[in-house]
C-alpha cells in the first residue's frame, strides 16, 4: 500500500492561492483514476481537481471555504499495491515532486482562456473560435461527470444531475407514485397527492410522506397569523458569494467615493430605439438602453481618458487605458458578477448590444471564461425595471469610475410653458474622489446627459 | 305488489354488480340486487370460471393421451384415455352452481336484497322488474348499472345450429370432429386448444394479419407455435363469409382472395364482446355514451345524477376483475367515501397455451409515452423450475422508465404465468422499481425467478443468462 500525496495544482495565470468551494469526495470514499475529487475557485473561475490515481481517499487537506496556497497538499490517497509501490514514493517523496495534478487540470468554463491571452486582440472569428472551444470543453466536462457518477460506487456530488441511484423527482405533471394503501388515506384525509412530495424512489411518497404533509397542513394555514419565530440559520460565505464580499469591502474601505445624481430626458432617446427595434432585421440583436449608453460612455471618455483608468493606489500610478472595457453588472443565480464587454471603442450600436446579451447569458449559464469576466476599464451597473431613482454604485476596485442605471420613467417636466409628459431616466454614477475631482466628474456625466438627451451625437464623428 | 325503496339499486348480478352489492351491504347500505339470470354473470355462469374448468379438463386428457405412445420422456405410459364430455360438463356445471350458491350466500350475508328478474327502467330513480310473479317497482336513490356484455354475432354466421357462441360452446355434449372458430382472440384460442386437445381437429380463421391482435407478436409467438404443434390450422387475413350450403363446412376468403371451405361441425365465432345496453331502457334516462359504451368519469359516475355505471357496458377492457373493483369504488362512494379511479394496472390473462400475462405498458406503448425505456427479457429455457415441468417455452419481460427505473409494464408468455400476475400487478400499483424487484427473494426453484432475471437483464446484470 502506498500513499499518494495530491496538492493544490497550478490552477493557472500566475494564481498563488485557491478558494476551496467543494469536496465531491469524503474520507473513506474510493475513487478511480479521473474521477473529480474538488472544485476550487481562482479568481472568478471554478477549476476541478481531478484524481491522478486510483485508491481510497485517507485524509482531506482543507474544509469547504478554505484559501489552499498552489503546491499545498490537499487529500491523500491509499493506493492499491500493484500500482502505488512502483508509481509513487513514500509521501514525503512525493512531497517534493512536482504537482503531480498539474498537466491534468480540468478548468470548468475557462478552458479557452491560456488561449485567448496569447492573442493580443478579439478579432470576430477569434471570438467564434473561442466560443465554440469553450463548448466543446464544456460538453466534454459534463459527459465525464456522468461517467464519473454512474461507474461505480463512487458518489459525484458535483454531477448536477441527481444520479440514479437517488431517483429522479417527480416532474411536473406527471402522475403522484404511491401505493394503493397510502393513495386511499389520502383521499381519506382529503390531501390531493399531486401536493405532497415524495422522498421515496423515484419520488415515491410513503406513508411518512403523507404524514408529513398532513402534520404541516394546519401549520400552513396558520401562518397566515402572526407567529413568533426563533433560530439563526449559519449561512457560510463561501466562492462567489466570498468574492464579492471582498471586493466590496476592498473598495468600500479604500475607495473615497463621490455619487452625482442627474436625470436624463431619454425621450428622443427612446423614440430612435422603437424605430430601429421595429425594424425586425433578424441579424440584428434588439437593442436595449445599454448599448446606446456604452456608445455615449466610449465618446465621453475619448475626451476625458482619466475616467477610462483603473488606479494602482499601492503603487501611486493611475493606468489610463487607450482600449474601453465595459464592464456590464448582471445578476446571475450565484451572484453578482461582471462580464466584460472588451473594446467597445471597436464595436458599433449593434455589436455592443449582441456582446453585452452574450455575455450576460454567458455569466448567467456560469459558461462565462475567466477573460470574459476580467479585464474591465469602466463599468456599468443597472437593475433595469428595478433600477429605482437613485442608487450609490461601488466602484469596480481598481477601476474609478461606475455608471449606474436608474429606471426609465415618465414624469411631468416643466417645459417653460407647460408640463408635458417626458420619458426622465437617472443616471447614479460614482467616482474615486482621490484622482477624480467633483468637477471631472460632472462635466463626464452632463456630456453622457448631451448624448443621450440628442442620440444623433451617438453617431457624429468626431 | 308492493314498491320496494332503498338507498342503492345495483342491476345486473356480474362480478361488477355483486361486488358492488356485498361491499355496500358490508357498509350498511340499504342495498337490492336485480338479475334475470344466476348470480355471478358470465363470468361466473358462461365465461371466465367454465372456459377454465374445461381448459383443464382438457389439459389433463390431452397430457394422458401423450402418454398412450410409451416413448414419454418421464417414462409413463398408459393404455388410450377416454374422455365422456356430458361427464365433464357435468362437473363444471357443479362448480357453476357452487359458485353461484356462494354469491348468493354472501349477497344474503352482507344484507343486500335480490330479486330474481328483468329489469328496465322507468325513469331515473325508478326500476321496474319483471318477476315471475309480476311487476315489481323498485325506487333507489342511487342506482348502478352493470348489465355487463354479450358474445358478438356475425351477420354472415347468426348463431344457431352448428354456430355457437362461447357460451353453447361450453354446453356442448360431445366433442365435434371438427371446429372452426372464427375470430383469433383470446376466447377463441383459449375454446379451440380446449377442443383440439379433446381431439376435435380445430381451424382458427381470424381476419387481421395474426392472433391475439391485442398484444406484441413476441408475447404471442410461442402460442402460435404451440398451436401449430397441436395440430391447429390458423388461418389469419382471412374472412369467414359464411355456412357452406350442404351446413357442415364454412367457407372463408382466404388471403388470396380464394373461397375456402372447412369442414366444420360446429362453428364457434368469438368475435368479440358487445356492451349490454339493450333491453332495460337506457332510452328511458337518455345517459351520454362513448361510442358503443357507457360514459363514465373517473367515478363511474354517468351523464345523470345518482346513477352510476361499471363494468363491461362501460368499456374496454371487459374484465371481471375492473367491474369488480369499479363496483367496489361505487360501493364506497355511495357510501360517502371518498375514491376515485387510480389504478395503475389492470392486469389481462389469456389462458392459452402457454398462458400469457400482461400488466401495465408493453414496451411499445411505454415508448409512445415519448420516454426513453430499459426492457429486460428472461426466457424460461434458463429456468430451472420451467425444465422440470416441461414447460421452457416463454418468458418474462420487464419495461421500465430509463431515467429513474420505474416499472411501467410486466408481460410473461409461458405455462402456468397467469398467477404471476399477483407479483406483476403489486409491483406496478406499488411503484416498484427495477431495483426492487431484483432485490427481491424471489423462491427457488420457480418461475418466478424469471421475474426477478427480467428486472436483472433491465439493469444489465442477470445472473443466469
Amino acid at each position: 500500500m502506498a500513499e499518494h500525496v495530491i496538492k493544490l495544482p497550478d490552477v493557472g495565470e500566475g494564481v498563488a492561492e485557491a478558494e476551496l468551494v467543494e469536496w465531491t469526495v469524503k474520507v473513506g470514499d474510493v475513487v478511480r483514476e479521473d474521477d473529480v475529487l474538488a472544485a476550487v475557485m481562482t479568481d472568478k473561475a471554478t477549476v476541478e481537481i481531478p484524481s491522478p490515481v486510483e485508491g481510497e481517499v485517507k485524509w482531506l487537506g482543507a474544509e469547504i471555504g478554505e484559501t489552499v496556497a498552489v503546491g499545498s497538499p490537499i487529500v491523500k490517497i491509499e493506493t492499491g499495491s500493484k500500482s502505488g509501490a512502483s508509481d509513487d514514493g513514500p509521501s514525503d517523496a512525493s512531497n517534493d515532486e512536482p504537482t503531480p495534478a498539474a498537466a491534468e487540470v480540468r478548468p470548468v468554463g475557462d478552458a479557452p482562456a491560456k488561449k485567448a491571452e496569447t492573442e493580443a486582440s478579439v478579432s470576430p472569428g477569434g471570438k467564434e473560435q473561442k466560443k465554440e472551444e469553450a463548448g466543446k470543453e464544456r460538453s466534454g466536462q459534463s459527459a465525464r461527470n456522468e461517467d464519473a457518477g454512474g461507474s461505480d460506487g463512487t458518489k459525484s456530488v458535483n454531477a448536477g444531475k441527481t444520479s440514479i441511484a437517488t431517483g429522479a423527482p417527480r416532474a411536473a405533471g406527471e402522475k403522484p407514485l404511491a401505493s394503493p394503501a397510502v393513495r386511499q388515506r389520502a383521499r381519506d384525509a382529503g390531501v390531493d397527492l399531486r401536493q405532497v412530495h415524495g422522498t421515496g424512489p423515484a419520488g415515491r411518497i410513503g406513508h411518512d410522506d403523507l404524514d408529513a404533509f398532513i402534520a404541516r397542513g394546519p401549520q400552513a394555514a396558520a401562518a397566515s397569523g402572526l407567529a413568533r419565530k426563533d433560530g439563526v440559520e449559519d449561512i457560510k460565505v463561501v466562492g462567489l458569494r466570498r468574492r464579492i464580499a471582498e471586493k466590496m469591502a476592498l473598495a468600500k474601505s479604500r475607495i473615497p467615493h463621490i455619487t452625482y445624481v442627474e436625470e436624463v430626458d431619454v425621450t428622443a432617446l427612446e423614440d430612435l430605439r422603437a424605430k430601429l427595434n421595429g425594424e425586425k432585421r433578424t441579424e440584428r440583436p434588439k437593442l436595449t438602453l445599454l448599448p446606446f449608453l456604452m456608445r455615449a460612455m466610449v465618446k465621453a471618455v475619448g475626451e476625458q481618458p482619466g475616467l477610462n483608468a483603473t488606479f494602482d493606489d499601492d503603487a501611486g500610478i493611475i493606468h489610463r487605458h487607450a482600449a474601453v472595457h465595459i464592464g456590464i453588472a448582471a445578476q446571475t443565480p450565484g451572484g453578482l458578477m461582471v462580464p466584460v464587454v472588451r473594446h467597445a471603442e471597436a464595436r458599433d450600436l449593434f455589436d455592443c448590444a449582441a456582446e453585452a446579451a452574450r455575455l450576460a447569458d454567458a455569466a448567467r449559464d456560469g459558461s462565462a471564461t475567466r477573460e470574459e469576466l476580467t479585464g474591465s476599464t469602466i463599468t456599468i451597473t443597472s437593475l433595469g425595471a428595478m433600477g429605482g431613482v437613485v442608487t450609490t454604485p461601488v466602484i469596480n476596485h481598481p477601476e474609478v469610475a461606475i455608471v449606474g442605471v436608474n429606471k426609465m420613467m415618465m414624469r411631468p417636466v416643466w417645459d417653460g410653458d407647460r408640463f408635458v409628459p417626458r420619458k426622465m431616466m437617472n443616471l447614479s454614477s460614482s467616482f474615486d474622489h482621490r484622482v477624480v475631482d467633483g468637477w471631472d466628474a460632472a462635466v463626464f456625466v452632463q456630456r453622457l446627459k448631451a448624448l443621450l438627451e440628442t442620440p444623433a451625437l451617438l453617431f457624429v464623428e468626431t | 305488489m308492493k314498491d320496494i325503496s332503498c338507498k342503492l339499486l345495483v342491476i345486473g348480478a356480474g362480478p361488477g354488480g355483486y361486488v358492488c352489492a356485498i361491499r355496500a351491504g358490508q357498509l350498511g347500505i340499504d342495498t337490492v340486487i336485480v338479475e334475470a339470470a344466476k348470480p355471478g354473470g358470465t363470468c361466473l355462469n358462461v365465461g371466465c370460471i367454465p372456459s377454465k374448468a374445461l381448459i383443464h379438463a382438457a389439459d389433463e386428457f390431452h397430457r394422458l393421451s401423450g402418454y398412450q405412445s410409451g416413448t414419454d420422456p418421464l417414462g409413463i405410459s398408459l393404455a388410450s384415455p377416454q374422455i365422456d364430455l356430458k361427464k365433464t360438463i357435468a362437473w363444471k356445471d357443479r362448480i357453476v352452481g357452487r359458485l353461484n350458491t356462494g354469491v348468493a350466500g354472501l349477497l344474503k350475508k352482507a344484507r343486500v336484497k335480490s330479486v330474481e328478474g328483468h329489469a328496465r327502467f322507468r325513469d331515473g330513480k325508478t326500476v321496474v322488474v319483471a318477476t315471475e310473479t309480476g311487476d315489481q317497482v323498485i325506487r333507489a336513490e342511487e342506482i348502478v348499472i352493470a348489465t355487463g356484455s354479450a358474445p358478438v354475432e356475425l351477420p354472415s354466421l347468426p348463431f344457431g345450429g352448428p354456430v355457437i357462441s362461447s357460451t353453447d360452446a361450453l354446453a356442448l355434449k360431445s366433442v365435434p370432429e371438427t371446429l372452426a372458430v372464427v375470430g383469433g382472440g383470446y376466447i377463441g384460442l383459449e375454446l379451440g386448444t380446449a377442443f383440439a386437445k379433446l381431439g376435435a381437429r380445430v381451424t382458427v380463421v381470424e381476419a387481421l394479419p395474426r392472433i391475439l391482435p391485442l398484444y406484441d407478436a413476441e408475447l404471442t409467438r410461442p402460442v402460435a407455435k404451440r398451436l401449430e404443434a397441436l395440430g391447429i390450422a390458423v388461418m389469419t387475413d382471412a374472412k369467414a363469409k359464411g355456412l357452406a350450403k350442404s351446413g357442415d363446412a364454412l367457407v372463408v376468403e382466404t388471403a388470396d382472395g380464394e373461397e375456402k371451405r372447412i369442414e366444420a361441425d360446429k362453428v364457434l365465432v368469438t368475435v368479440g364482446r358487445r356492451p349490454a345496453t339493450e333491453g332495460w331502457g337506457l332510452d328511458e334516462i337518455d345517459l351520454d355514451m362513448d361510442g358503443r359504451f357507457i360514459r363514465i368519469d373517473d367515478q363511474c359516475r354517468t351523464s345523470m345524477r345518482g346513477i352510476y355505471a361499471i363494468g363491461d357496458v362501460t368499456g374496454e377492457p371487459m374484465l371481471a376483475h375492473r367491474a369488480m373493483a369499479q363496483g367496489e369504488m361505487v360501493a364506497e362512494l355511495v357510501a360517502g367515501h371518498r375514491r376515485s379511479w387510480d389504478k395503475r394496472s389492470i392486469p389481462a390473462v389469456c389462458f392459452t397455451d402457454p398462458e400469457i400475462v400482461s400488466a401495465g405498458l408493453s414496451p411499445e406503448e411505454a415508448r409512445k409515452g415519448g420516454r426513453e425505456v430499459k426492457i429486460g427479457q428472461f426466457p424460461f429455457s434458463a429456468n430451472g423450475r420451467a425444465m422440470t415441468l416441461q414447460s421452457e417455452d416463454g418468458f418474462v419481460r420487464v419495461v421500465a422508465r430509463a431515467d429513474n427505473h420505474l416499472v411501467l409494464g410486466i408481460q410473461a408468455v409461458g405455462a402456468g404465468v397467469s398467477e404471476l400476475s399477483a407479483a406483476f400487478s403489486l409491483a406496478i400499483e406499488m411503484g416498484a422499481r427495477l431495483e426492487d424487484i431484483a432485490g427481491t427473494i424471489h423462491a427457488h426453484p420457480t418461475q418466478s425467478e424469471g421475474f426477478q432475471e427480467a428486472a436483472l437483464k433491465a439493469l444489465g446484470h442477470a445472473l443466469h443468462i
